[in-house]
């Protein structure tokens, strides 16, 4: 990295920046703010699906009919080398079995279910309450086995990410507090009535990275959360965290628009914010974190923001992973009666819910009940006219009409070299798009056609190997059989002259024996 | 009791924009210069303009039987309306009938459908039909009327009606009392006969800047302008560069040669382009789509233009530069990609 950019991107928040394009739009968040946060009572069933991350599905660590305890671990990822999924109340495991989940793809996936016993009894928890002289790798187990993933709506594992990040000196920790979808404000809400857990968890997330100092990264228009983390951060008595408003300019809340905003800097193309020293995390994973450490808890609730012209009356609830979304929806006046949609996410990312018995997960960041004026009706698509709208509002500046034209006519090292790769999926440009084109559609098809292609490639490549070694094999024992089939004739060829030398002196001796005569 | 909600595709949002939206919006922009016209020239613009709009929809509807589109769909998009409008205000309000047919029949038919239709056409079709008009007939394309408050006679609608679709004038008039030589073309047949712009700038179809009545129509087709532009449908980009461009060589010359150089304003408020540079140039499908292309772009044509309008056979030459940058935009999009993040 260039001298200039380490100074940089030690200054982050010191100023703020801009990045390319994005989007004004309507916050909507108030509606859902009015409320304190409530916890949502312990359902009849709790379905827990071992698909909650990013990655492959875990695998259940229990049985059915097994009876667990609050806490306990019930799926294990054995790629990561961890318990990442825990119980969330005491109760009988009923079935390991494959129910409907909260999944983009709509599909069913292995769920464990469990019948709460109602008691609520915790596992034996090991709280580590002297955390400020523990070492950072503890920390890092203490998270590992805690189930925490990036509670932003990315879910990818947070030890995963610390791991990975720590092989580089990280100098900086950002703490991700901008929302950055309309109408959700889990985050909002949970740095206003909980901010001194989440500068907790910033000052511990801190340790167990080797970082010096913190930026929490807020919206301009959350003026309450300022206070209280201003607040928060005096009592704590730390001086290496600062807080930063910025502008609400959607996807500012992305990994990379947001360190953008803070350091002027650009996460370079492939590479991870580490590479700037940098590590990035939501405010509600650093929450998680500080209950995993402090008290010992796991992952095992989550705030939500049930919201949406769809609810009667919008609010933000504590769940448990696993409690259907129908109860947190019944807790918040059900549903009003116009409504037509249920999108888990924001409006801009978020995908649809085939029915509200699906589950909570850890990605649940907000369920959004939109009514039919709130949605797209479903739109003819025209030809593109090339208006330049889309590249215009793209984060990742990305030319998004043209990557769409590559991809249609299957261009795929085209549509590589122009980026295709570095799309963030915002859908801006969906939005913006006069002809109504699935931009952020095709992209991911393409993406994907890129990874299999990418795979078939290497494929190739080991079968050509293969086909070069064997191709070489056969050529080497031919080679061998010629020379050995040469010499033998050589040496039959010998054979036959010396033969004839032979006659040739016996004839000689038997002329000169006949002339002696 | 669990509740079933149909599937949907993200973002979750009704669409801020459609093709359709534009289109409208473009045509809205010209209404004020349209009026201007037919207030300085009489109602003969709006017999062109309907007479184009019938033909390119008559064309359209040909084509997408013939290509198998839906109908519905693309003869709702109203592109074809906006070509039609935009071609028809390039004509002399006296062109016979037969000029829209032909225009329109090369504009939506070879230039728009036969290179695959809205968004793939590689030339403006508006700017492909009245080339060919004017290439193919200069008598007709050069029979421009004077402003109706310096003309000897004003003609009434039924003889214009009658002019444009018979071709020949009403009994009493000729074409010497009716018609008049447009403010460029005053300018280019007086230097031509050794005279200073000065001197030619004293024929009654001069204004202030440029043509008596034609600077208000500029003025009015800018208005139009702004309100695309406050409205997100084009960028500053190409107005902005072509008519600076234009005032900035046009200064260049008129400093070096002031005898045969009009003012540099005179080249913005004549001829077609303020026109041009707002409604023509900004066409999204020709032209280029990144702002630094769009730059580069907007300079072409306006280099172009004041070259043709200085040294070139035609009094105006709008219609060619935004043709020969459509050529070159592909390639200046290529070379002006802009850095993706990260990279």
């Amino acid at each position: 990295m260039h001298i200039d950019h380490v100074e940089q991107a030690r200054n982050a928040g010191e100023q703020v920046h801009h990045f390319h394009g994005g989007l004004h739009l309507r916050h909507n968040k108030k509606i859902s703010c009015a409320t304190p946060l409530e916890r949502t009572p312990l359902p009849g069933l709790l379905i827990v699906p071992l698909l909650q991350q990013y990655g492959p599905e875990a695998e259940a660590t229990v049985k059915t009919g097994q009876k667990v305890l609050k806490g306990d671990e019930i799926g294990c990822f054995a790629h990561l080398g961890g318990g990442h999924i825990h119980a969330p109340s005491s109760g009988i495991v009923q079935a390991v079995a494959r129910r409907p989940i909260s999944h983009p793809s709509g599909a069913d996936g292995w769920c464990v279910v469990i019948e709460p016993d109602g008691l609520d009894q915790w596992k034996r928890l090991e709280p580590l309450t002297n955390w400020t002289d523990a070492d950072p790798a503890l920390l890092r187990q203490k998270i590992r086995n805690s189930g925490i993933v990036g509670l932003g709506g990315a879910v990818f594992p947070t030890a995963f990410k610390t791991d990975e990040a720590i092989k580089q000196e990280i100098h900086t920790l950002i703490l991700n507090g901008s929302e950055c979808e309309p109408y959700i404000s889990c985050d909002e809400m949970l740095m206003r009535e909980e901010p001194d857990s989440v500068i907790l968890g910033a000052r511990i997330l801190q340790q167990a990275i080797g970082a010096t100092r913190t930026v929490i990264a807020i919206e301009d228009q959350m003026g309450v959360v300022n206070l209280a983390l201003k607040q928060a951060v005096e009592s704590a008595g730390d001086d290496n965290i600062k807080i930063v408003k910025i502008t609400t300019i959607y996807p500012e809340g992305g990994e990379k628009q947001l360190i953008q905003v803070l350091t002027g800097l650009e996460v370079p193309t492939g590479g991870r914010p580490a590479d700037l020293g940098m590590l990035c995390q939501n405010v509600a994973t650093a929450t998680a974190v500080a209950q995993a450490v402090v008290e010992g808890k796991p992952l095992i609730e989550r705030i939500v923001t049930i919201t949406g012209n769809g609810i009667r009356k919008p609010r933000n609830l504590v769940a448990r992973i696993g409690t259907p979304i129908s109860d947190l929806v019944e807790q918040c006046g059900g549903y009003t009666n116009d409504v037509a949609r249920l999108v888990l996410g924001g409006p801009m990312m978020g995908y649809t819910l085939n029915s509200d018995a699906n589950p909570v997960i850890k990605a649940a960041n907000c369920i959004l009940a939109l009514t039919e004026s709130d949605i797209r009706p479903s739109q003819v698509e025209m030809p593109c006219i090339r208006c330049g709208e889309c590249a215009r509002v793209c984060p990742a500046v990305l030319l998004p009409q043209q990557l769409d034209w590559l991809i249609r006519n299957q261009q795929w090292d085209d549509a590589a070299d122009s980026g295709l790769a570095d799309c963030i999926e915002c859908g801006c440009c969906d939005v913006v798009c006069p002809s109504h084109i699935p931009l952020v559609e095709w992209f991911r098809f393409g993406k994907s056609e890129l990874r299999t292609l990418a795979v078939e490639r290497k494929q190739a490549e080991t079968a050509k190997h293969r086909y070069e070694a064997r191709d070489a094999r056969l050529l080497r024992i031919k080679q061998e059989r010629r020379q050995r089939l040469e010499e033998k004739k050589r040496a039959i060829k010998d054979d036959a002259q010396r033969q004839k030398k032979l006659t040739e002196a016996i004839s000689r001796v038997r002329a000169r024996q006949d002339r002696n005569e | 009791m669990s509740r079933k909600f149909d599937p949907g595709v993200a973002p979750h949002f009704p669409p801020k924009l459609s093709v359709t939206g534009v289109m409208q919006e473009v045509l809205y922009a010209l209404l004020p210069g349209i009026i201007a016209y037919t207030w300085f020239f009489g109602p003969g613009m709006l017999v062109q303009i309907l007479l184009a709009v019938i033909f390119a929809l008559l064309f359209e509807t040909l084509m997408l039987k013939v290509r198998k589109l839906p109908l519905k769909r693309f003869l709702g998009d109203w592109s074809a309306v906006v070509t039609a409008v935009l071609f028809a205000l390039c004509l002399p309000p006296l062109a016979p009938w037969w000029i829209a047919l032909v225009g329109m029949l090369f504009a939506i038919v070879v230039a728009k459908h036969l290179y695959g239709g809205l968004g793939q056409n590689m030339f403006n079709p508006a700017m492909v039909g009245y080339a060919v008009v004017l290439i193919s007939f200069p008598q007709v394309m050069a029979l421009w009327l004077p402003p109706r408050s310096i003309a000897s006679h004003s003609l009434t609608f039924g003889e214009m009606l009658n002019t444009i679709f018979t071709g020949s004038l009403s009994l009493g008039l000729s074409w010497d009392t009716i018609s008049e030589a447009t403010p460029l073309d005053a300018i280019r047949t007086s230097l031509a006969s050794g005279r200073m712009v000065s001197e030619a700038r004293q024929s009654p179809v001069f204004g202030d800047f440029g043509g008596l009545g034609w600077e208000w129509i500029a003025n009015l087709y800018a208005l139009g302008g702004f309100w695309l532009l406050w409205r997100r449908i084009i960028s500053w980009h190409v107005p902005v560069m072509m008519i600076g461009s234009v005032v900035a060589l046009g200064l260049v010359a008129y400093l070096v040669d002031p005898g045969s150089n009009p003012v540099p304003l005179q080249h913005v408020f004549s001829g077609a382009l303020v026109l041009g540079a707002f409604f023509i140039a900004t066409d999204p499908v020709t032209g280029c789509t990144s702002n630094r292309g769009r730059l580069i772009f907007g300079v072409g044509v306006g280099i172009i233009t004041l070259s043709i309008r200085s040294w070139g056979g035609y009094p105006d030459g709008v219609a060619f530069g935004i043709l020969l940058m459509n050529m070159a935009a592909p390639l200046i999009d290529r070379y002006t990609r802009p850095r993706i993040f990260g990279h």
